[in-house]
């Protein structure tokens, strides 16, 4: 049995050192992992070459691997740079979106991408933190740090409940990244340690019960859209936090909250495409003119 | 898990256990095989079948046969290289099959010197594979660390011989089994060691007399 972490007792640790969550998360996971904090933030700079590589890829509007997805980055890009374009969600919001969906997109055309946490939710942690760069002023050592602060909510999601949608359905997934992009973005908008936590755990409870429903078991419909709209959930969230609204709920017990949910879930709503709209008759009918039958 | 198992691995998408892990699955079978593959007759059952076009998993089980891993930007284009480089291939989509396990690939690979292997594996989820049949022997392997395989006569000595090598060479046994289909057949050990084993050991070990083959199959992580 792996230990049991406390996203609680990351917050104390930083706090008592006088520490920002991202500096001491840095220096903590140096030490966990027996290397130098610059090679750490080194590798952390290739994630992020690579999630911008794979944000750039997406907007070439290739279609995807399974065929049922594809394009739609490249169309809120392009709708964009209409001037009849209507804002409706702002710059940030909307950067976020044509991220995730992006990355996403990449991913489903077996592009290279950073699973972060999974790969079928790849898009939502670099769909926010590349959001945050113009407006916050961030570069990518920057970004890679903020990886760490996700990286190690991440760890303690997936020491209290799981990370995989087969175990625990997409909360597990799109939920875990949305709470850990959230986290992510406070540290980065200068959130004191505690700020993180909450902000992670109202993302968390933002998505908590969400099904993983792939039509024909690929990782297209709903899920790229779910990255998206996932990852606006964080920015949300992180909103919230910074302006010193509080989860009631301490984040260790959303994240086990979320693992009961799961639990609760029947098998046909994780992953297993028996349920949800896997089963809509327009999912249905698709997958039998194209998937080979088992 | 640490921290670059949740920020990672870099891979090509769209699917840890049915892209990132089929390439892990090729991969371990090429090395397990010992020879540069010429001929991949690969059954696929499950969801590997149901959802092999579109997650890649042909494209990916071949880029490992052809020695690449998981986040090698040649993949999408796997069925190509695997042509041009002389790889003549086949997939079996089976409907059913003496697999269970929904994520299950069964190898029937041809090496250049004529070795044939039989190799059957499964993809575990987020990327962790097993591979849990070669050449009729029931076995277990996860290519996270370095590891020996020998196919030998079940004879009193062969592993002692093997361990003593080993020792000598201070490479640490992390772990080690044995398999065999009848007393005083042929057998096959999996050794897994801290460290690898490396081109030296190998002819030393081949030397022992009752081993037919040494392979040394390099961790895949």
């Amino acid at each position: 049995m792996e230990k049991i972490l406390s996203l609680q007792d990351f917050v104390e640790a930083a706090a008592a050192q006088g520490m920002s969550f991202g500096a001491y998360a840095l220096k903590a996971q140096a030490v966990e992992l027996e290397i130098g904090e610059s090679e750490l933030a080194g590798q952390m700079f290739e994630c992020v070459e690579v999630m911008r590589a794979a944000a750039r890829s997406g907007l070439r509007g290739q279609k995807t691997r399974g065929g049922l997805a594809g394009g739609d980055a490249q169309k809120i890009f392009r709708a964009r740079a209409q001037k009849s374009y209507i804002n409706i969600t702002g710059d940030i919001v909307s950067d976020a979106i044509q991220t995730a969906l992006a990355i996403g997109e990449a991913n489903a055309s077996m592009g290279k991408i950073v699973a972060a946490p999974t790969a079928g939710a790849s898009g939502v942690i670099p769909g926010v933190l590349f959001a945050l760069e113009k407006p916050l002023g961030l570069d990518d050592a920057a970004i890679g740090k903020g990886l760490v602060v996700a990286g190690v909510i991440g760890l303690v999601i997936a020491s209290r409940a799981s990370l995989s949608g087969a175990v625990g359905g997409c909360q597990a997934e799109c939920g875990s990244a949305a709470a850990m992009a959230a986290g992510a973005a406070a540290d980065l908008a200068g959130g004191e340690p505690a700020v993180i936590a909450h902000a992670s755990a109202i993302a968390m409870k933002a998505m908590l019960g969400l099904i993983c429903d792939p039509v024909a078991g690929l990782v297209e419909v709903p899920c790229i859209k779910r990255n998206a709209a996932a990852a606006v959930v964080a920015l949300t969230a992180a909103q919230m936090a910074l302006a010193g609204i509080k989860s009631f709920i301490p984040a260790d017990e959303v994240f086990d909250a979320m693992k009961s949910v799961g639990a609760s879930l029947p098998p046909s709503l994780k992953e297993t495409s028996a349920g949800g709209i896997a089963q809509a008759p327009t999912a249905l009918a698709w997958a039998k003119e194209h998937l080979h039958a088992d | 898990m640490n921290l670059f198992d949740i920020i990672g691995p870099i891979m090509i998408g769209p699917s840890s256990s049915h892209t990132a892990g089929a390439v892990r699955l090729g991969l371990l079978a090429r090395q397990i095989l010992g020879e540069e593959p010429v001929k991949a007759v690969i059954d696929l059952y499950g969801s590997f079948a149901r959802t092999c076009k579109g997650h890649g998993t042909d494209a990916a089980l071949l880029a490992g046969l052809l020695g690449w891993r998981p986040d090698d930007g040649r993949i999408p284009r796997a069925l190509d290289e695997a042509e041009k480089s002389g790889l003549d291939y086949s997939f079996n989509l089976a409907e059913t099959g003496e697999f269970v396990h929904p994520n299950t690939v069964l190898f029937h690979l041809t090496g250049a010197g004529g070795r044939y292997g039989r190799i059957g594996g499964v993809s575990l989820g987020g990327g962790r594979i097993s591979v849990n049949n070669i050449d009729g022997f029931p076995v277990e392997l996860s290519g996270e660390l370095n590891a020996l395989l020998t196919m030998h006569e079940d004879r009193a000595g062969i592993v002692s011989a093997v361990s003593s090598i080993l020792a000598e060479m201070r490479i640490n046994i992390a772990g080690m089994r044995v398999f065999r289909r009848q007393k005083g057949g042929l057998a096959a050990m999996i050794i897994e060691t801290d460290q690898p084993a490396g081109q030296k050991v190998r002819p030393i070990i081949a030397a022992i007399p009752g081993i037919n083959s040494v392979r040394l199959i390099n961790s895949i992580l």
